[in-house]
């Protein structure tokens, strides 16, 4: 087992980071966490700050204020981290791609590790994406 | 003049979903001075918009916000229907009416759970989003999508309610009266919602006029003022209904008026299936062949308050001119009133009692020097500039 896997062997701490969204896929998200779906079940837990974070979530396109931001709090997260671009914006910038504030995609900004489409992607899209990923790595 | 400590909330803050940034100037432990600040949200709709036609704005502005994702296109077929003098069918306006009312249940269930929250009440957050899954369930099964439902078209609506499934909508509305009961019991009768919540945040009545406020914001501090009632549009005529108010303007009135509200909406839907059941199925569309020229004006009434819509059409398929007013816009000014003077701890609970949507609100501010009108640039601009600048000399200098 190398270092990468058993980072991510146990709890996921997610760490949840909205750009210029439409609030859709924030809901969801909050949404795998209340009783219904109960991500805590797994020990995935949403916290505060990214220097507590294993994973962090990037939903909605991202616009030109948000990207050094973005950049900043990658650069401030403990690695190995993975990255999962939630929703049609943060995977290819959607509908919102041809606006003029729009600055590129979230994979064009910071590596991504798992796409997870829909507008907004199911809470159960969602957590079958972070199971997928955890799988893999 | 004392020292004063300026505490930042956000942008990226866990307390918020959207980004946003506040800024409370605090004296000790009293905020003296807020201001907030936005542009993290911006996405130039209303530009994108006039790029659109008129079948593919709606499905642009369901996503101004994830929340209302209603009201907006609601507003948009109000104010193009305007333009184009369309009456739309009886089934049309009871379908869209239910889809707002349901809508309004959602994001009202999603408020009480974000105010609880905010209180340190997460069994009230856990409950209240438990009860909220049911309304998401019935607009899977109405619309295909559990939010950002692409029901409204000009003229009509794009999927019908057929019959069969009025029975399944009546159940499971009986089941959220029961569960709002339950919610509202518990919020209404706790000690200490009572002590957290009575007596903060208060807006009067003339602050609520002043600041121009609209929605649940406004009608907890006495001001009557809904555009379902003043300027009716859909089938809110058809039903009988009444606007709920408050009188004390604080927090707590503020969720006694939504909490309030959700019968309401139950009430409205549960008679706009008995209209349902009258009329044909399957008549929810009139054709439209065009969009003629002019100017609509579209009003619907949103969770959160009045959302406003202005379309210039110049005879072409997509709007010349599209303008969008969100009800957070003049909600959130009141902030001034509301948290100025109370604790830090009071300050989060007033700024979340009137339901802020920032990626409604969200506008893009340019900056302009007082003396001079020229406009301030940023960095990047300058940057932007300097490159700009190197490659004109650049070209200058081959060409001689």
């Amino acid at each position: 087992m190398g270092f990468k896997d058993y980072c991510f062997k146990k709890s996921l701490w997610v760490f949840h980071f909205g750009g210029a969204s439409c609030n859709n896929c924030d809901i969801e998200i909050l949404d795998c966490l209340t009783p219904r779906h109960d991500l805590e079940r797994f020990g995935i837990l949403l916290v505060g700050s990214i220097r507590h974070a294993d994973v962090l979530l990037v939903n909605g396109s991202i616009n030109t204020r948000d990207k050094d931001r973005l950049l900043e709090i990658y650069n401030q997260a403990p690695k190995p981290i993975l990255v999962v671009a939630i929703g049609a914006c943060g995977c290819t910038g959607g509908i919102f791609a041809e606006s003029i504030t729009f600055a590129g995609p979230v994979d064009k900004i910071i590596p991504v590790n798992a796409y997870i489409p829909g507008c907004p992607p199911k809470p159960e899209a969602i957590i079958a994406g972070i199971v997928k990923l955890v799988n893999k790595s | 003049m004392s020292k004063k400590t300026i505490i930042p909330i956000g942008p990226y803050h866990p307390l918020q979903e959207e980004p946003e940034l506040f800024k409370l100037y605090c004296d000790g432990e009293i905020v003296k001075d807020i201001k907030w600040e936005t542009g993290y949200n911006h996405r130039s709709i209303e530009k994108l918009s006039e790029s659109k036609t008129y079948d593919q704005v709606f499905f642009l502005v369901e996503r101004i916000c994830g929340i209302c994702s209603t009201s907006h296109p609601f507003a948009f077929a109000n104010a193009v229907e305007e333009i184009g003098n369309i009456e739309i069918t009886d089934r049309a306006k009871y379908i869209r009416s239910i889809i707002g009312e349901l809508e309004r249940i959602h994001s009202h269930l999603l408020w009480v759970g974000l105010a609880g929250h905010f209180l340190g009440y997460n069994t009230v957050f856990m409950w209240a989003w438990k009860y909220r899954e049911p309304v998401l369930d019935l607009f899977e099964m109405i619309t295909g999508n559990r939010n950002s439902y692409a029901m409204f078209k000009v003229g009509g609506v794009r999927r019908d309610i057929e019959n069969v499934k009025i029975s399944i909508i009546r159940k499971t509305l009986s089941d959220i009266r029961k569960k709002t009961d339950l919610l509202a019991g518990a919020v209404m009768d706790d000690p200490v919602i009572h002590a957290r919540t009575k007596g903060v945040g208060i807006l009067t009545r003339q602050d609520v006029i002043d600041y121009a406020a609209v929605g649940p914001t406004a009608r907890a501090s006495g001001v009557a003022i809904d555009v379902r009632k003043d300027d009716p549009y859909a089938a809110y005529p058809l039903v009988n209904w009444k606007v709920i108010t408050a009188q004390a303007g604080d927090v707590f009135a503020k969720a006694e008026v939504r909490l309030l509200e959700m019968y309401e909406s139950i009430s409205i839907i549960e008679q706009c299936l008995n209209g349902l059941e009258k009329v044909k199925e399957g008549e929810i569309t009139v054709k439209v062949k065009e969009i003629p020229e002019g100017i609509g004006t579209g009003r619907a009434e949103a969770p959160r308050g009045e959302v406003f819509h202005f379309v210039v059409s110049d005879g072409s398929n997509s709007p010349a001119r599209h303008k969008i007013r969100a009800p957070s816009y003049v909600n959130i000014a009141t902030f001034k009133k509301s948290c100025i003077g109370q604790t830090i701890a009071d300050a989060t609970i007033s700024l979340a009692a009137v339901d802020p949507c920032y990626c409604c609100t969200e506008r893009m501010a340019v900056a302009y020097d007082i003396n001079s009108g020229k406009r301030i640039m940023n960095a990047n601009e300058l940057i932007d500039c300097s490159i700009m600048r190197t490659a004109e000399m650049k070209k200058n200098l081959i060409n001689n």
